[in-house]
């Protein structure tokens, strides 16, 4: 080879390690070879993992714990079209990963050759952007851009196809292309005009509530977030994945709102006079009815992404404009108000409406999660999968800072919780990282056992197994008369010698009593992975709860009266699958687990 | 919210021009836009720009008003898209050619000839039972033509689909 001299795929290596990633995660197969095989002897560390939407995952909780991009090499067709779910899931959160793919020979191409896929056609609508190399002087380039596109503006993945043919040939380079990005512009610090009227109006509020959202950890802005909310006196309110953009161990944190948020969350946004939401998208799982959700309060949006403006519902004031940068100049802006007694109100329903269950009975998945939330100090970086165990533990387990809370929120992504929990433990080996799944969920990529326990990462799942897809049920018992139907999750194999059947070290909490002793052993075991089978009761359901499609106010604090644990008949059975008379939307909306 | 059919929403067609860096997919892109929110599009042009790099699209789409509101800014958050703008008419300029195949015995000729200087078709082409015309200008226009040479039998017609460009010295 002669001098100055590479080979695509050392290419994508060189430009990999500039950027200072240090793991990439994925599985080899025949065009993928060449990349692999760039890969020998460099210091980024090659990530084996079971199955590519492993992988995807845990590139995608590397990122959200570190902030920094994840990367992700897989071959073509099967382990290209395996990584749709991560791209999906990283793409409706906002999560800067890059996931390169192999590729048929660039002759090959549309010939439906062995492990073809049009993987740049069908990951179109899940990426933020994506490209298939044709010339191999594009090559460094659009690694350049990939890098520079999923971490800036709303970051989002990017995925690279790459034929075999481009990932062999030589080119003559220095990795020093400009960007061609005409079309790409980041917004930067908001509208000074949109930001003082913004200053107004919250001077105007006597019962403000700020609403923080993803965009808030993303930018880094809940410093300034958290002076805004001191200096004027607003509570604070948070999403799913706002968690760790505002502390929620802080006098005017409200914790969550939405579905099933506390009911001094949504006590508060029913009857505030202004919110301001600071990088959430008025997901429908927070707003409820939309034409119920904060009448009459005066609404600013800051949001980094223009098209959210006005997306949901006509806002008074938008600011669009990276979240730190705008609440920064909005803070230089602000006169105080007067929110004493709106303050007072909110911390009366705080005292008067506590996040609460009932501890009779066998084993109960909240009991479990504040043990664990008292025994970490609320310092773990928590990592949940999708259904009624990520309710409950985004409901106990109070979360301070960011990069702390990693949930798959827009998409729901079964499965999602222990890979990313394997690739955050990775980029955070410093801390305790600890993934709290259901049954149902973990089932569906828990052979990454493997992944964590070859690397003895010390990674701890915590499986809430109530042998069903519980939040399903939940739904089918207060909305179709306890009809259940493919919820029953018979034939789960016995979680603690599965686990030690990869090595990993394993424990069972079958009783109340249990929890603290079997918590503190598993939580100081550090040599390798460990995983706790919480044996929990089985019927249990998540409230506070919003039915889907009903306002805040309809807001259910406990199960209805009226509503049996046991299918009723007829006409009872349809009064019970009603409660609160509101109307009601399609539970296939509704997560699983 | 974001339903296509929202009650008492108007369905219209929109203009929509886009510049776009000529990029493979661009096209897909553009085109899943409209699709995911339920909107048709009508037609659609594309034709390299001034600068080679760039190519212009022009697309007619029919929705209503307060999905083409985002779709307008989904098109505008596409990485490839340098801008995409409705144009509502006054302050551009429309064009569209239409090639018409009419039936059209002898008896008929004068007449249907006629009807095509009315409107400065040109002839490109005549059979001794066809006629073929060339008709450029507003869609409306081209509209009106086909309503009044449809009697005669029109065995094809072929429309460009409509470009536009904004008057004076803004930029399309």
């Amino acid at each position: 080879m002669a001098e100055n001299e590479r080979t695509g795929a050392q290419v994508i290596v060189d430009a990999i390690e500039q950027q200072g990633v240090k793991y990439v995660f994925g599985i080899p197969g025949g065009v993928a070879i060449p990349i692999y095989d760039a890969l020998v002897g460099r210091p980024i560390k090659l990530i084996l993992t079971r199955h590519e939407q492993g992988a995807t995952h845990m590139a995608d909780g590397f990122a959200r714990a570190s902030g920094k991009p994840g990367v992700v090499i897989v071959t073509s067709g099967p382990g290209a079209t395996n990584t749709i779910t991560g791209l999906f899931t990283a793409h409706m959160d906002s999560v800067p990963i890059i996931v390169i793919t192999g590729q048929a020979k660039t002759e090959n191409l549309g010939m439906d050759a062995f492990q073809e896929a049009d993987v740049y056609g069908i990951s179109m609508p899940v990426v933020k952007h994506s490209f298939l190399v044709k010339d191999i002087v594009d090559l460094p380039r659009v690694l350049r851009e990939s890098f520079h596109l999923c971490q800036t503006g709303r970051p989002g993945p990017v995925l690279i196809d790459v034929p075999v043919d481009i990932a062999n040939s030589r080119i003559r380079t220095a990795l020093d292309e400009p960007l061609q990005l005409p079309g790409y512009a980041v917004p930067g610090p908001g509208d000074p005009a949109e930001i003082a009227r913004a200053a107004r109006l919250l001077a105007r509020a006597r019962k403000p509530v700020l609403l923080v959202g993803h965009g808030v950890v993303v930018s880094g802005a809940e410093g300034a977030v958290r002076a805004l909310a001191e200096k004027l006196r607003i509570p604070v309110v948070n999403t799913l994945l706002g968690k760790g953009g505002f502390p929620e161990t802080h006098e005017l944190s409200l914790g969550m709102l939405g579905m099933h948020g506390t009911a001094y969350a949504n006590k508060a946004v029913s009857e505030c006079d202004l919110i301001m939401s600071i990088g959430s998208r008025w997901d429908d799982r927070i707003t409820g009815r939309i034409p119920d959700f904060c009448p009459g309060a005066v609404k600013i949006h800051v949001d980094i992404d223009p098209a959210e403006m006005n997306k949901v519902f006509p806002v008074d004031c938008s600011i669009v404009g990276d979240a730190r940068l705008v609440i920064e100049a909005l803070l230089r802006e602000v006169r105080e108000g007067d929110t004493q007694s709106w303050v007072a109100k909110v911390a009366r329903w705080k005292r008067q409406y506590p996040l609460r269950f009932h501890r009779g009975g066998g084993l109960k998945a909240q009991a479990v999660i504040q043990t664990l939330y008292e025994l970490t100090r609320g310092q773990a970086i928590v990592v949940t999968d999708v259904g009624q165990h990520q309710m409950w533990t985004a409901q106990f387990y109070r979360i301070s800072e960011r990069f702390q809370w990693l949930s798959s929120g827009g998409a729901g992504t079964m499965g999602y919780g222990f890979p990313a929990a394997i690739g955050a433990q990775f980029a955070r080996p410093d801390r305790q990282v600890v993934a709290v799944v259901g049954d149902g969920g973990f089932q569906m990529t828990m052979y990454e056992l493997a992944t964590a326990a070859i690397h003895k990462l010390p990674v701890k799942v915590i499986v809430m197994n109530n042998r069903y897809l519980g939040m399903v049920r939940q739904w089918q018992n207060m909305f179709y008369s306890n009809r259940l139907s493919g919820v029953d999750l018979v034939g789960s194999p016995d979680f603690v010698r599965l686990a030690r059947s990869f090595g990993v070290r394993a424990f069972r909490i079958r009783r109340t009593a249990d929890i603290r002793r079997v918590l503190t052993q598993a939580l100081e075991y550090n040599d390798g992975p460990c995983l706790i089978d919480a044996v929990v009761e089985k019927e249990d359901n998540v409230f506070p709860m919003i039915p889907a499609g009903a306002s805040l106010g309809e807001m259910l604090l406990e199960p209805p009266k009226s509503a049996a644990r046991k299918a009723p008949a007829g006409a009872q059975a349809q009064a019970a699958a009603n409660p609160g008379g509101g109307p009601r939307g399609n539970p296939a909306n509704g997560g699983a687990s | 919210m974001s339903n296509t059919q929202a009650p008492g929403a108007s369905i219209k067609k929109h203009t929509i021009s886009l510049y776009v860096h000529n990029k493979p997919g661009v096209l897909n892109r553009t085109a899943l836009v409209f699709a995911r929110r339920g909107f048709n599009i009508d037609s659609i042009v594309a034709s390299p720009g001034h600068d080679p790099s760039f190519t212009h699209m022009n697309i007619v789409a029919t929705g209503d008003e307060r999905t083409l509101e985002q779709i307008l800014k989904q098109l505008n958050k596409l990485i490839d898209v340098v801008h995409a703008v409705e144009h509502t008419g006054e302050g551009a300029i429309e064009r569209e050619l239409a090639l018409t195949k009419l039936h059209c015995p002898v008896d008929k000729r004068t007449e249907i000839m006629e009807i095509s200087h009315t409107f400065k078709g040109r002839i490109l082409d005549l059979t001794e039972n066809t006629i073929t015309i060339q008709v450029t200008g507003t869609s409306e226009k081209l509209d009106a033509f086909e309503s009044l040479v449809n009697k005669y039998g029109v065995l094809e017609m072929v429309r460009t689909g409509k470009v536009l460009i904004t008057r004076g010295e803004e930029i399309t």
